[in-house]
């Protein structure tokens, strides 16, 4: 289920420059700020989870998601290129698969990490504040990489909606209409990030358990209807 | 020995037919698939590729249907005409990655044959980004050649290569159908098909407009005259000899050239006609070339018809 050059090529793909260069931005300036506000306010546990909460899980781990995600497959189908990976005797199943871990990957690496060395610096992990947002993101990358993998073999404005769905759904809807957080993987992620903070640190409009299931069948689903989409992918012609 | 077979094969997208009902079977050789832009070749080749499924018919690989049949790349190689490839890794690297994709035992040293067929060694540590067209097309090539495939699909192959490089193309394309592997390549660029391919398939409008060697389906279209270049001791008593008969309908002397042009309307009666009267009239032919059994001339007939 997993194929050692496809992972190559779609890792390659992604670490190229400009990718690499957004990839590696977002963690940086979640850093600096970190580093800024202790040392210009000193170590608090609600500033920790504003920054936290509202910026890394809020808006940096959907971007990154869009970024590896629709990154990992969209460029490829855009300009022709897949057409080298679906002239093999590998199965479609696979390669979804393989750039899917590798999305995974890239997100876990640039977007959970950093959350929880920012929550380091910030407060010292105070109520284990920061292994309960680096969980959470790492939790949240998982499902944002297999929903825009899904939406970059779906449609060519991937990024397009991807970050119409990061920004206008999950930071917008989601903050402000109470039924649309039950469907919000930042809510999800939230939730298990509750559970394993300090009591009352880390609130979550989801239970954990709805929001494992919700979180293990989005993954699944968005996976399975991205293996299925890039077998029946047609690649037309230029006439 | 494999040979492709289209059965009844439509497609359409919407309401736009792009290729109707064609039927045709390719076997060991090399074949060219020749119609003007828009005639839906690289739509047909997409469909042999298993790039995209008829709306109706099959295409098959020595029976085996070929869309959604990912075992078919095995004996498959393909030779996309988009340019996109994977520009930020070296030549030598994008050929090994699809060895390795096909899963063959030594990719190392496919991929060192291949690059050494398409003469590409000595740029094969360079980046693909740094390619010129013709060099890319060459690395396309040895990628579709890495798995020694007994069918190799080639579209718009001779897009942007300079004279040198296409007439190298050529040749190894040639070498590929004499080793009895089956090669198709399309083109709306006659001089190319000519020069390569006898056997050609059409396409225009969508249709499958006539199939064989190139000459022989010049010859069938009766409809047409058939134009000759004579040069003779003395095109003259040629010329009265020749409009004598009923297979010719029009002579022109051209003095000024010292040719004798003739347009005959019975092909069959006119070849065996033009030696007989040469050799009763004691007349010696130089030179009879047809002036318009190039490919372009087939070509816009059958366009036109």
């Amino acid at each position: 289920m997993y194929n050692a050059t496809v992972a190559r090529l779609t890792y390659r793909a992604l670490l190229g420059r400009k990718r690499a260069a957004l990839l590696f931005a977002l963690p940086l300036l979640l850093l600096v700020i970190s580093v800024a506000v202790r040392l210009l306010a000193g170590a608090d546990d609600g500033t920790t989870g504003d920054l936290l909460g509202g910026f890394a899980l809020a808006t940096m781990v959907p971007l990154i998601g869009v970024i590896a995600g629709t990154g990992a497959i969209a460029p490829e189908i855009d300009d022709g290129s897949i057409v080298y990976l679906l002239s093999k005797p590998v199965r479609r199943s696979v390669v979804i698969l393989t750039k899917l871990l590798v999305a995974m990957g890239v997100s876990v690496f640039f977007s959970a990490i950093p959350t929880f060395f920012a929550g380091l610096i910030l407060d010292g992990n105070s109520r284990h504040l920061a292994v309960a947002y680096g969980v959470a993101a790492a939790v949240a990358s998982l499902a944002y990489s297999a929903i825009f993998l899904l939406l970059g073999v779906v449609t060519r404005h991937a990024v397009v909606a991807g970050l119409v769905y990061a920004l206008v759904w999950e930071s917008l809807i989601g903050s402000l209409v109470p039924g649309a957080r039950t469907l919000s993987v930042q809510q999800w992620a939230l939730a298990s990030a509750s559970h394993i903070a300090d009591g009352g640190a880390i609130s979550a409009q989801v239970g954990l358990p709805v929001a494992i299931v919700l979180l293990v069948v989005v993954t699944l689903g968005a996976t399975w209807g991205a293996a299925g989409k890039l077998r029946r992918l047609t690649l037309a012609g230029e006439e | 020995m494999t040979t492709l077979s289209i059965d009844g094969v439509s497609r359409w997208f919407g309401n736009v037919v792009a290729v109707n009902d064609v039927t045709m079977t390719i076997g060991p050789g090399v074949t060219g698939l020749l119609g003007p832009n828009g005639a839906g070749k690289s739509t047909l080749i997409n469909m042999m590729a298993g790039f995209l499924a008829p709306s109706t018919g099959s295409v098959t690989l020595d029976g085996a249907v070929v869309w959604r049949n990912e075992e078919a790349y095995r004996q498959l190689g393909i030779v996309p005409e988009r340019e996109a490839m994977y520009d930020f890794l070296t030549g030598e690297e994008f050929v090994r990655a699809n060895a390795e994709l096909h899963g063959l035992p030594d990719p190392v040293a496919a991929t060192r044959r291949a690059l050494a067929t398409v003469e590409m060694e000595h740029a094969a540590g360079r980046r693909v980004e740094t390619y010129s067209k013709g060099m890319r097309q060459r690395v396309k090539m040895a990628s579709a050649l890495v798995h020694d495939p007994s069918v190799l699909l080639l579209d718009e192959p001779f897009n942007g290569m300079d004279p040198r490089q296409r007439l190298q193309l050529m040749e190894l394309l040639r070498r590929m159908g004499a080793e009895g592997r089956t090669v198709l390549f399309s083109s709306h660029i006659l001089e190319e098909v000519e020069q390569l391919a006898r056997h050609i398939e059409v396409m225009v409008a969508g249709r499958h407009a006539a199939s064989g060697d190139f000459r022989r389906i010049r010859r069938l279209m009766t409809d047409r005259p058939h134009r000759y270049v004579v040069r003779s001791s003395d095109d003259r008593v040629l010329a009265a000899a020749l409009i004598a008969d009923d297979s010719t309908s029009g002579l022109e002397l051209d003095v000024k050239d010292g040719v004798l042009r003739v347009e005959a309307v019975d092909f069959a009666r006119f070849t065996e006609l033009l030696p007989r009267v040469a050799r009763e009239r004691g007349v010696r032919l130089y030179e009879v070339t047809p002036s318009d059994e190039s490919l372009e001339s087939v070509f816009s007939y059958l366009v036109a018809a």
